[in-house]
């Protein structure tokens, strides 16, 4: 009998030590969830959604604050992969927060821009160049297409243009047949 | 020797129409009025423009330079003056523009001065340095950049270096042709190949419908140092795929994802090595390639052409294209793909220009449903399974499609050649993968924009709590300095005062000690009703002010 009992004290004990000493070796910092939901979001940080970024945005769906369709950039493939990962019904774009666009850069008109620096402070990764009284410039490698520097231009000098195809970016077509009436 | 051939999966064998433009030697094709040269002809990074507009260039002057690792130069291919450097058309099958130098040649082909590489005594490092300026790329179709296969072992090299003389699609004879007239010269390329990757064993494959290239390809070998073997290989489309012929000549399979110097072989084209042997032998840079001209035109044969040239230049030379072509192939009729028109110029991957007509390539018939009979399957050379990639592409499952391998296809077409119901396969895989290439793309470019967002944010907190803690430490400042610099200050005005004083009483007019005692009496004089004067006017003022007040 008391064997029984300290046999079954001592396993306790043992097990109990190895849970604790995980519970702090693997403690998972911050809500996977929301790692997850932001891997899926385009990353343009434009805020169409309502949230300044897209890590609030995916804060936001993951304590049912926000619904799924509220991100433009990421369009209806966005929206599902969504509603896979959370388990939901996949809904169409919600137009309150705009449609999907061509991906597009911005472009600065330097004959124009006065070097306010005004862009520099709008945009949310740092894509933009210059300082103050000093020509600015987008680099357009990181430029994600946000927008958000075109309403403080006070000269309203950057415009976006939407990225043509070239030989870099050209993806084979999906093959399409004709369909041929019979004689 | 025999060596032993073994054997690879799958492979079909269409019909070879090689014999058409085999029939007359390589001919030399004269120099255009005007070159266009693409700055993309190889796989890999663009080279970074060296000239302008207006410059007058030698032949074999350096045009472009390598950037980044995966690159090739691109060198004038005769002398002459660059007219622009623009977007032209470039045979590509997207059928879009790009950035090309267009040369006015001047008929004069001098060259730029050149000399011997002396590369049995030069330093790796700059033997390297050396082939990457000499624009190699494989010469076979694929333009992969040549240097970046041959940088010297520092180790204990290969065990195999496969020589490609395979040339296993139909129609194309540059290969064919350059073996059986220049096989001397590619022996000595081997030979060059085989000191800079030390390679214990060499194995030149040819597939056995150019007995002749063989022939000449063991003469030569039979005459050099190294022990060189000619393995003869059946006639079996696509043994000429570098991963097949290693298969064929060795039994060595290359794993999935890993290259094929991870398992000790090289694989070059026969035409690549020649270029190297040039190169290194005179220094002449790459500016000329055979292609073979086929198909639908009224002399086909194989031509020396410049790099730069137009096709249609080209096609004239073989006699003219005939009435009822409806298109131009570059490539051989498994792999190629349509050109967008035919002032595109000659790039360092055209092997061969096919012109096309109903009678030759007649359009498919309309694809019919996939009865999953398996036949791609065994026809695959690479052993996927092309009905599963055929699903999962078409039904745009890229993950899936991505599981089952598709980026080992090596876009072949033996599938589609034996599929029963005609069904484009390759197209579907082609698609399939530059969907993925484009997916990963995004990908990355969204984790850049996270990652310089992330430090964005950062930033600016930090900015707001090191402009917090300098306030925070002005203010503090300031109350406990305010005492001890007001003392201060008074301190500097006491000393400025009393410096001051000292300099009034120290200095006073010293100008009336030569004068005569006379003058003296009468300046004392003077002094003294001054003075009284002064008293006067003192109480006066007083008296004033006591009246005022």
């Amino acid at each position: 009998m008391l064997i029984a009992l300290l046999v079954m004290a001592g396993l306790a004990l043992a097990l109990g030590a190895v849970l604790g000493y995980s519970s702090i070796k693997f403690k998972v910092d911050g809500d996977p969830l929301v790692d997850k939901i932001d891997a899926i979001l385009p990353q343009t940080q434009c805020g169409q959604c309502g949230f300044p970024g897209c890590k609030p945005y995916a804060q936001a769906i993951a304590s049912g604050e926000a619904d799924i369709n509220q991100c433009p950039p990421g369009g209806e493939p966005g929206v599902k992969a969504l509603a896979d990962l959370l388990g939901v019904e996949p809904k169409p774009l919600n137009a309150e927060h705009g449609t999907p666009k061509p991906k597009s850069v911005a472009v600065i008109d330097e004959n124009t821009c006065i070097g306010c620096t005004l862009c520099i402070q709008a945009c949310p990764v740092d894509a933009i160049l210059g300082a103050a009284k000093h020509m600015h410039t987008v680099i357009a490698s990181e430029c994600t297409g946000c927008e958000l520097c075109v309403a403080p231009c006070p000269v309203d000098c950057i415009s976006m243009q939407p990225i043509g195809e070239h030989v870099d970016n050209w993806k084979w077509r999906y093959p399409v047949f004709e369909i041929k009436q019979a004689a | 020797m025999l060596s032993k051939i073994f054997k690879f999966n799958g492979g079909v064998h269409p019909p070879e129409n090689k014999l058409e433009s085999t029939g007359r030697p390589i001919q030399k094709l004269g120099i255009p009025d005007q070159l266009v040269l693409p700055l993309r002809q190889h796989i890999g990074n663009l080279p970074k423009l060296r000239v302008q507009a207006g410059d007058h260039v030698l032949k074999g002057q350096l045009l472009a330079e390598a950037e980044g690792t995966i690159s090739a130069a691109v060198h004038a291919p005769t002398s002459g003056t660059i007219v622009s450097i623009e977007e032209q058309l470039i045979p590509h099958p997207s059928g879009l523009p790009d950035v090309s130098i267009t040369l006015k040649t001047d008929g004069q082909d001098q060259w730029l001065p050149h000399q011997a590489i002396d590369w049995q005594q030069l330093a790796p490092a700059d033997l390297a340095k050396s082939l990457r300026e000499s624009g190699i790329v494989g010469l076979g179709g694929a333009a992969f950049p040549t240097q970046v296969k041959l940088r010297p072992a520092s180790g204990p090299g290969l065990k195999y270096l496969i020589v490609n003389g395979a040339e296993c699609e139909p129609y194309i004879t540059c290969d064919d042709l350059l073996m059986r007239e220049r096989a001397d010269e590619i022996v000595k390329g081997i030979e060059i190949a085989q000191h800079l990757l030390k390679a214990e064993n060499c194995i030149v494959g040819i597939e056995d419908n150019k007995p002749e290239a063989e022939r000449a390809m063991r003469e030569a070998c039979a005459k050099s140092s190294l022990k060189i073997t000619v393995a003869v290989v059946p006639t079996l489309y696509p043994s000429g795929d570098a991963r097949r012929l290693t298969a064929l000549v060795t039994g060595i399979e290359v794993p999935s994802g890993k290259r094929s110097t991870d398992v000790g072989v090289q694989v070059f084209n026969v035409a690549t090595l020649l270029s190297v042997y040039r190169y290194l032998t005179f220094g002449e840079t790459t500016t000329s390639r055979i292609v073979t001209v086929t198909g639908n035109v009224r002399n086909p044969g194989n031509y020396e052409v410049l790099l730069g040239t137009p096709v249609e230049f080209l096609l004239e030379a073989a006699g003219g294209a005939l009435s009822d072509t409806n298109g131009l192939i570059m490539g051989g009729p498994m792999m190629g793909f349509q050109l967008p028109a035919a002032k595109v110029p000659v790039i360092k991957a055209t092997n061969c220009i096919i012109a096309s007509a109903p009678r030759l390539f007649p359009e498919p018939p309309p694809a019919m449903p996939c009865i999953r009979c398996a036949r791609c399957a065994d026809a695959c050379p690479v052993s996927l399974q092309p009905q599963e990639l055929y699903w999962f592409s078409r039904a745009k499952n890229l993950e899936k499609a991505r599981d089952y391998q598709l980026f080992d296809c090596i876009e072949c077409g033996c599938c589609s050649y034996v599929c029963p119901s005609d069904i484009p396969l390759v197209q579907y895989y082609r698609f399939a993968k530059s969907e993925i290439i484009a997916q990963d793309k995004a990908k990355e470019a969204a984790n850049l924009a996270r990652e310089r967002n992330e430090f964005r944010l950062s930033r600016i907190e930090r900015e707001k709590q090191e402009r917090a803690a300098k306030h925070a430490q002005k203010a503090a400042g300031a109350k406990a300095d305010a005492a001890p610099a007001d003392d201060a200050k008074k301190a500097a005005i006491q000393a400025a005062m009393a410096r001051a004083q000292a300099q009034k009483t120290e200095v006073t007019p010293q100008n009336t000690e030569n004068l005569s005692p006379k003058v003296q009496a009468e300046i004392a004089e003077a002094d003294a009703r001054r003075a009284e004067a002064e008293g006067a006017s003192a109480v006066d003022a007083a008296n004033q002010e006591q009246q005022e007040g």
